[in-house]
């Protein structure tokens, strides 16, 4: 079909009046508010030549602190499909006491100010920590690196993968576990075959929530991370260490970089999500 | 090859006050079709997931081909079930839904991936769905749906086929065809097939013996004909079709009527007092009468003249293969009544009765 004949098929449909004005409502919102401040983020570091652009993607240190940023974002993120797929399972089929208040919790990241949650990491796995003091002791250092980083960014990413694929599993009919069971399956093939793949296009979009967010987080991540150039200093830190020596070139550019691999990295998850949710969602394998 | 249940009692989870099974004992012989029928709430799908293992009961048992099933798992019992909402699984095409009994299946017992694929391809055929085996389940409509689930439940060739109101999703023709084939389709690959529903027409169509069950009890357990020549309790007669009842006594032999313009008659062997008869539209028979209930033409059904007989005190409709002119002044014959007593069926009045 092509995009106009879908656009009249759906105009012809929607029993919701307005749809010129909801158009134009949509685009002019998302202009103003998305479109508007991406563009002057693309356009700025090319004001002053693309010779200071070219100069400033050059520099190793930038380099350094978005491979750490995209690394350890992705970390994050594929730690936390898994422990957020169980969470998601233990709340909506456990009957565990306590169930509403942790279910509660769970969005607690969101809330609490990323700062606090920075410090409050800091405090808990630094080496005088309650957590870091006995992780010392068996030679693991979390706080002030890499691995500081991942920690903090799993916190703030969990509850995206929690709250993508919770409504899809409550919402997944008894049925299909007794089926698969009837048919002779086994527990964990009745996991493996029908409820994993069923939950995984929640699970690939929860996935590339936590991604860009465990990407653009910095007030969370700069209390841990101790922040050395070329180790454990984050892009998002970078370009507010730029700002602060006035290098607005620099700054920019740092930003057009990380704006360009984000477009990227999100459109490959997009990407992904359509491939497993083939079958899943009607329209989603035309 | 045979299902047997004995004496199955089951309490709704966490509310042990509330039973959903009463003391249930049936017998389903091999190769027979058996339709559970009943009102919404009466335990038919309770039964049918307990058979299937899908659920626990406090006390009695299960037994499937002379062996005791109670503690098997509903993996190990063998046995195909259709979900009234199918259960397809969404992920997979319809070729690997039906696959999927084999699929999981330990590598020592799975059939070689072409033999799997045979297996499908001939149910595809039987499913007469033979260039569907590609298509994800969602493009189906309900009819092919339900005739995958069916299907799949078939893959590993259990010899007991459980289905749970598989006709409920799908409209009056379709319903009509998938009923007729399935039928065919038990009757052709030597099935014991126990069918779940609340249509008792469906059920009359279909199925060798019909088991009537009401507040988690079986009610009657019969054939179509026994079931509506001696209905068990009044509850029986009125879930199989539309009934008019007459409220009355017998004295001495003779059926006398509450209602005037209703014709006695007699009911030999039948012991004094209250009784009640029950009897389908289309029985009664109607004369015309000097000073009887005024008659009306309301409609037609099945080529019977709907006619609306007012009794004084209330309408009753029935329905004559002959047609009564506006107005005709008649008296009712209803000696092809079923009569209860307290509940019961007076079974004296059925020895001598067709």
């Amino acid at each position: 079909m092509t995009v106009a004949a879908s656009l009249r098929s759906r105009r012809a449909r929607d029993p919701l009046p307005g749809f010129r004005l909801a158009l134009g409502g949509t685009l002019l919102w998302v202009g103003l508010i998305v479109a508007l401040p991406l563009t002057a983020l693309i356009v700025r570091p090319w004001q002053e030549g693309p010779s200071a652009m070219l100069a400033a993607l050059h520099d190793g240190r930038m380099f350094a602190a978005l491979r750490v940023s995209f690394t350890t974002a992705l970390l994050a993120a594929l730690i936390d499909v898994p422990l957020g797929l169980t969470l998601a399972w233990a709340l909506v089929r456990g009957r565990l006491p306590g169930r509403r208040i942790a279910d509660g919790l769970i969005d607690l990241p969101f809330a609490i100010p990323t700062a606090v949650t920075g410090i409050t990491l800091a405090t808990l796995y630094g080496p005088q920590g309650w957590l870091g003091a006995p992780l010392a002791k068996l030679g693991l250092s979390i706080a002030y690196s890499a691995t500081g980083i991942v920690v903090a960014l799993m916190f703030v990413g969990l509850p995206f993968i929690v709250r993508s694929v919770e409504p899809v599993l409550r919402d997944l009919p008894p049925e299909l576990e007794e089926a698969a069971g009837l048919l002779g399956a086994r527990p964990w093939q009745t996991v493996w075959r029908v409820i994993l793949p069923t939950l995984l296009p929640a699970a690939v979009s929860g996935f590339g929530l936590a991604f860009a967010r465990g990407i653009g987080e910095y007030g969370s991540v700069i209390f841990i991370a101790g922040n050395q150039p070329y180790h454990s200093e984050i892009a998002p830190l970078l370009v507010v260490v730029r700002l602060q020596e006035y290098d607005y070139a620099g700054a920019t550019s740092i930003a057009f970089v990380l704006l360009v691999i984000s477009s990227l990295c999100l459109a490959a998850v997009a990407w992904l999500r359509r491939r497993v949710a083939r079958g899943l969602i009607v329209g989603a394998d035309e | 090859m045979s299902v047997r249940i004995e004496n199955l009692v089951r309490t709704a989870p966490g509310n042990a006050s509330k039973v959903l099974l009463d003391g249930v004992s049936l017998d389903v012989p091999d190769g027979s079709f058996m339709a559970l029928v009943g009102p919404s709430g009466a335990g038919k799908t309770t039964l049918l997931r307990a058979i299937a293992g899908l659920d626990a009961f406090q006390s009695g048992s299960v037994v499937i081909d002379e062996r005791d099933a109670t503690g098997l798992s509903a993996r190990d019992r063998n046995i195909g079930f259709v979900f009234q909402n199918y259960a397809l699984f969404r992920n997979m095409t319809v070729a690997r839904n039906i696959s999927f009994g084999l699929d999981v299946m330990s590598r020592s017992q799975r059939p070689p991936q072409a033999e799997i694929d045979r297996r499908v391809q001939e149910l595809l055929d039987l499913i007469h769905l033979p260039d569907m085996g590609g298509v994800w389940p969602q493009r189906l409509s309900g009819g092919q749906r339900q005739r995958v689930a069916l299907a799949r439940a078939l893959a590993t060739r259990p010899r007991h086929l459980l289905l749970d109101e598989p006709f409920g999703a799908l409209d009056p023709v379709v319903r009509r065809s998938v009923r007729e084939w399935l039928r065919a389709l038990h009757d052709q690959l030597g099935l014991t097939t126990i069918l779940v529903t609340h249509d008792h027409e469906e059920a009359l169509d279909v199925s060798d013996r019909l088991v009537v069950m009401q507040d988690g009890r079986i009610v009657q357990d019969a054939g179509p004909d026994a079931l509506e020549a001696r209905p068990a309790t009044p509850f029986v007669m009125e879930f199989l079709g539309e009934t008019l009842k007459f409220a009355g006594q017998v004295s001495g032999g003779m059926f006398i009527p509450a209602d005037p313009h209703v014709a006695r008659f007699s009911v030999p062997g039948v012991a004094d007092g209250e009784i009640i008869a029950l009897i389908r539209p289309h029985e009664v028979r109607i004369t015309s009468a000097v000073n009887g209930a005024p008659a009306r033409k309301v409609g037609l059904r099945y080529g019977f003249a709907r006619l609306a007989v007012d009794m004084g005190d209330r309408v009753v409709d029935i329905l004559s293969a002959t047609p009564w002119d506006v107005g005709e002044s008649v008296e009712l014959h209803i000696d092809a009544a079923r009569l209860f007593r307290n509940g019961r069926m007076v079974e004296e009045r059925c020895d001598g009765w067709a």
